[in-house]
């Protein structure tokens, strides 16, 4: 009764599209804005809080290998991480302005366990192309909300790392368990999917 | 025409046009759902279900895009551009 591995990546490109769109809502307002109704300034913490928490499930279930487990396991707490520090900094329990670094350092986690768990080259398949492509994007992304601590005025940042969470989910909707990338397509794959 | 009076017009027409952004980040977001489902129509297997699993009837891809452009467009960027429009 488990949901194939694309389908997992579905879902979770759902959540991060809509945790993108709520970040790139935000960059555009400003903070000040975004969290004048409490509800709000709750919301996108939470979210990444959640997707977090959903890694577990999949830590467990769709592992097939300890590099896969780790992976996931720190993916999962980075995220929960990140989210729990800004949830605390939202609540007011936390005051020093480097807990929102945690963000960034659940992206660059995340993209060096993409890069480091998948051990197919990119055009093996569409699926190992896509981890490739989510690491190195989420690795480079990292870039923009460090820079959003160390400038917090400059709007761009914010909305570098919301396109980045829009990147990801446009390649997480992207992937198929064994498709071809670019007509390429390795025998040792397995059968094709549509 | 006096500087505080241009200045405040100017301030007021970013934040109609920041409210415009917020308000078509749903539509927009929909629009590209809907886009895919007619580039890719397999990739709801809704109209043809026959001989699909569970999953995947349950998770269509561009319906879950439409899906989150309406959350945001419905609960999120209504309040949003009221406060940005109070500011």
């Amino acid at each position: 009764m488990e949901p194939p591995a694309e389908h997992v990546h579905w879902l979770f490109a759902t959540g991060f599209l809509l945790l993108g769109l709520c970040l790139l809502a935000r960059a555009v307002v400003g903070a000040e804005v975004w969290d004048r109704r409490a509800w709000r300034a709750y919301l996108w913490p939470s979210l990444l809080f959640g997707l977090g928490v959903f890694m577990w499930p999949v830590m467990v279930f769709f592992t097939n290998s300890t590099i896969h487990m780790v992976a996931h396991g720190a993916w999962a707490q980075t995220m929960m991480l990140a989210g729990a520090a800004e949830l605390g900094l939202v609540r007011g329990k936390l005051h020093n302005r480097a807990w929102h670094l945690a963000f960034p350092l659940a992206l660059a986690v995340s993209g060096i366990a993409l890069l480091v768990h998948e051990q197919n080259g990119w055009l093996f398949a569409r699926a190992a192309f896509l981890h490739h492509a989510l690491g190195w994007a989420a690795l480079v992304g990292a870039v923009f909300p460090t820079l959003a601590v160390l400038q917090p005025r400059r709007r761009a940042w914010p909305a570098g790392v919301a396109l980045t969470l829009v990147v990801l989910s446009v390649f997480l909707f992207a992937d198929r368990d064994v498709a071809p990338i670019f007509g390429h397509l390795s025998q040792r794959a397995g059968v094709a999917h549509r | 025409m006096s500087t505080q009076l241009v200045t405040e017009r100017a301030a007021t027409r970013t934040r109609s046009a920041r409210a415009r952004l917020v308000g078509l980040l749903g539509p927009m977001t929909m629009l590209g759902g809907v886009a895919w489902a007619f580039l890719q129509p397999y990739r709801i297997t809704l109209l043809h279900p026959h001989g699909e699993g569970f999953w995947w009837l349950l998770v269509e891809p561009p319906l879950l895009v439409v899906g989150v452009g309406l959350v945001f467009a419905l609960f999120v960027a209504p309040g949003l551009i009221e406060d940005l429009e109070q500011d």
